[in-house]
């Protein structure tokens, strides 16, 4: 199994507040990893961090290693343009351009990135929005804009606009929690497709869902990682009694 | 289509359990055939099976309970798992009484019959087709098949009720009867045990379709 | 009935009457803050109206007596002050607003630009005048349409500032941190996705702030200055709108007194002229 991304010892602060305690955590590509455990845990903050998300909040600092393909993304020599192109990022709230068309927010992040050829431009749009599952729903209101979808297409522009720009790596951000669970469900079946092609990481607060949708589990809590390990055998028979009461909904 | 995974992993137990079924299924023919040749070495073959069978619920049990944990099956879906997690059971008891058979057999080893079998036969062809049709009904969810399991019961335990007043008579007309009747008498008992796991099935897969208990026993 | 229930209905019909009470209050406040600002409109309209013809917009002023003058002249000079104030204040105000937004929200320096901002705001206008006059006025030895102008521009600034600010920071965190994800540099998600989001925000305030100014006489009095003839030169005193409301109304004659009510009718038809302008021009990209 390859490890895409490997994180050592990454510790993370909001001002004089310390959100992880050093997480070492290693990731298996083409498999969906969730990251569970109860509100203000870090989980959000962690894969911040992977896609140096993290520092854009003032005041934000991050320390340890992140090795995404062996290449850690903190060292000098890189610059976080380039990581965030290849690490996508979906959030928690549906987020489209409110000023663009549905194709201008899935083509956004390449055509501001500079690329001009509008063949390529068009094609990738296509591709980006079957992939995640809503071409057939906007192909022919391309041009209307994207805050006319419901909130579940809107997740899910989200997603193609992410897909379109080729990332190696989706991190979500409790990408279902603000859908219905008829669109919580599309999302998750798109996740199981999405996988063939893409390592994600996932964040949720619903339990049930990382049991779902995810091949591994990691569980954080107070800023430290509790216990990662495939998901079926974390949710049989987990190791640590804490993780066991957090499954099982005694605390959190 | 929403759910394609677990779907999936539903039918992906329903062929597990019907794989079990068909080796339970072969197991108890064996078993009767052995007796009939009195095929010490078919005999021994079907004890020595039993180990494929119970792994094979394992296997199930584990696949159910991670389907449980990991997909949160409700209505008619949990019914499903959880008749499923019941007819495993069945199934491996049903396996152990064939071993019992095969045991008794190896019992009675080479000495002559003291009559020729008719009944027992009979009654083990009425079991099997018994647990064929309640895992048909099970596959096609077919309510009236598994319904009809009730009536062949019966048939099965007048058989069984018949052997016995048979054999006591061998019995007082001979006593060097006693051992082999004996372990006759066992063997009709075990037969109808199963048939008895196969009406368990039978009412498993009537609450999975219709969600009301029914007794077919 | 039990216990709390009673006791809800015990003060049912008092707080009923009081609900009605306090609602009618208050939209008769509402009436009565409109009553000044119809009646200023109305009166405006009704005395204004007669004098307003092409005219009045292209026509110098005229001697005391003659009939036909207008305030063309007036209402060019204001046009120029306002773009000269535009020029000055909207680049200053809006790429201050987008630093204090977008670049550096906490600090030092932040705070103290605010508060000067802030300061600014509250500054009698006849003080701005006042600095133009010692700033700009006095070394140049003359009046002129650019010292008006920096002085307009001066008032203009804070506005905008802390207006488009306030723009900016109403657009969601969340689309800038969607714009990073996709790997846009900083300032690209600034121009393409922050600023388009914000901009009708943006240009109200403008707007607002143009209006503001384009009606002020007090900066103008020492800088602009005035004038009774065509001008479109910047280094030359030049008319306004309002220093010719200002002057005809405190003059004892009947006719400019009806020709100021014509020129303020003006001033505020073109302060409405550009707001809709604006507001067409900047309208939320139609979606079919």
């Amino acid at each position: 199994m390859t490890k895409i991304i490997k994180t050592e010892k990454v510790q993370a602060w909001y001002g004089t507040e310390k959100a992880l305690n050093g997480i070492s955590l290693d990731i298996n590509k083409n498999k969906v990893t969730a990251i569970i455990g109860p509100s203000g845990c870090g989980k959000s903050t962690f894969i911040r961090c992977l896609n140096r998300m993290h520092e854009v909040i003032p005041g934000a600092k991050v320390t340890g290693k992140v090795l995404v393909n062996d290449v850690d993304i903190y060292s000098a020599q890189v610059d976080p343009v380039d990581i965030r192109r290849k690490i996508g990022m979906v959030f928690q709230k549906p987020n489209p351009f409110p000023t663009m068309s549905i194709f201008n927010n899935v083509a956004s992040g390449l055509k501001l990135n500079g690329i001009t050829d509008k063949k390529f431009v068009a094609e990738s749009v296509e591709k980006s929005l079957k992939m995640a599952a809503l071409w057939d729903e906007v192909k022919t209101r391309l041009h209307h804009s994207g805050m006319s979808l419901s909130g579940g297409q809107q997740q899910r522009l989200c997603i193609a606009r992410a897909l379109a720009v080729e990332p190696d790596i989706l991190l979500m951000d409790e990408p279902a929690s603000a859908l219905d669970p008829i669109s919580t469900l599309r999302i998750e079946e798109l996740l199981q497709e999405l996988k063939k092609e893409y390592t994600i990481v996932i964040v949720t607060h619903n339990m049930q869902q990382a049991a779902r949708i995810s091949d591994y589990t990691a569980f954080l809590l107070n800023g430290d990682l509790i216990e990662y390990d495939l998901t079926e055998s974390m949710f049989t028979k987990p190791n640590d009694k804490r993780t066991e009461d957090y499954i099982t909904g005694r605390f959190g | 289509m929403t759910r394609n995974n677990y779907e999936s992993a539903l039918e992906q137990l329903d062929k597990t359990i019907i794989k079990m079924g068909n080796l339970v299924e072969e197991q108890i023919k064996e078993a009767v055939e052995s007796l009939a040749r009195q095929d010490l070495e078919l005999a021994q073959k079907v004890i020595e099976k039993d180990n494929v069978i119970n792994e094979l619920e394992l296997e199930i049990e584990e696949f159910i309970l991670k389907l449980i944990a990991t997909q949160q099956p409700i209505a008619k879906d949990l019914r499903r798992i959880a008749a499923g997690f019941k007819i495993i059971a069945d199934l491996e008891r049903m396996g152990d009484n064939a071993v019992d058979i095969a045991k008794t057999i190896l019992r009675i080893g080479n000495e002559p019959l003291i009559k020729a079998l008719i009944d027992i036969p009979r009654m083990a062809e009425i079991t099997q087709e018994m647990l064929k049709e309640s895992l048909d009904s099970y596959v096609t969810g077919d309510v009236e098949l598994a319904e009809s399991l009730a009536s062949k019961d019966d048939e099965v335990d007048g058989l069984h009720a018949q052997i016995i007043r048979e054999l006591i008579t061998y019995m007082l007309e001979n006593p060097k009867n006693i051992k082999q009747a004996t372990h006759l008498m066992f063997v009709s008992r075990y037969l109808e045990r199963i048939a008895d796991h196969t009406t368990n099935v039978g009412e498993n897969v009537i609450y999975m379709i219709t969600a009301a208990r029914k007794d077919l026993n | 009935m039990n216990n709390l229930q009673a006791q809800y209905n015990k003060h049912m019909i008092r707080r009923k009457a009081t609900n009605y009470i306090m609602l009618t209050m208050m939209v008769l406040c509402a009436v009565i803050a409109l009553i000044p600002l119809i009646s200023i409109l109305t009166h405006i309209g009704a005395s204004g109206i007669k004098g307003l013809n092409l005219g009045f917009i292209t026509n110098l002023p005229s001697p005391v007596g003659e009939t036909g003058g207008g305030m063309g002249n007036g209402l060019v000079g204001t046009l120029i002050l306002v773009t000269i104030a535009s020029v000055i204040g909207i680049p200053l105000g809006v790429l201050t607003a987008i630093y204090l937004s977008e670049y550096q929200q906490i600090g030092i320096f932040p705070s103290v630009v605010r508060f000067v901002a802030d300061s600014l705001l509250g500054i009698p206008s006849i003080v701005v005048g006042i600095f133009a006059y010692v700033v700009i006025v006095i070394p140049m030895k003359s009046f002129s349409a650019f010292a008006g102008g920096a002085a307009l521009g001066i008032m203009l600034i804070p506005i905008i500032i802390r207006g488009t600010e306030g723009m900016l920071r109403m657009v969601p965190d969340s689309y800038r941190e969607a714009g990073l994800a996709l790997g846009m540099r900083k300032w690209r998600v600034i121009v393409s996705i922050v600023l388009p989001t914000a901009i009708r925000g943006i240009v109200t305030t403008i707007m607002l702030g143009i209006a503001r100014i384009s009606g002020e006489t007090a900066p103008l009095l020492l800088t602009a200055f005035g004038n009774h003839y065509w001008s479109t030169r910047i280094d030359q005193p030049i008319a306004a709108l309002p220093l010719q409301i200002f002057n005809y109304a405190i003059s004892p004659f009947e006719e400019w007194h009806n020709q100021a009510w014509s020129g303020s009718l003006l001033l505020i038809l073109l302060v409405l002229i550009i707001s809709i302008v604006s507001r067409v021009a900047t309208r939320q990209q139609k979606f079919k």
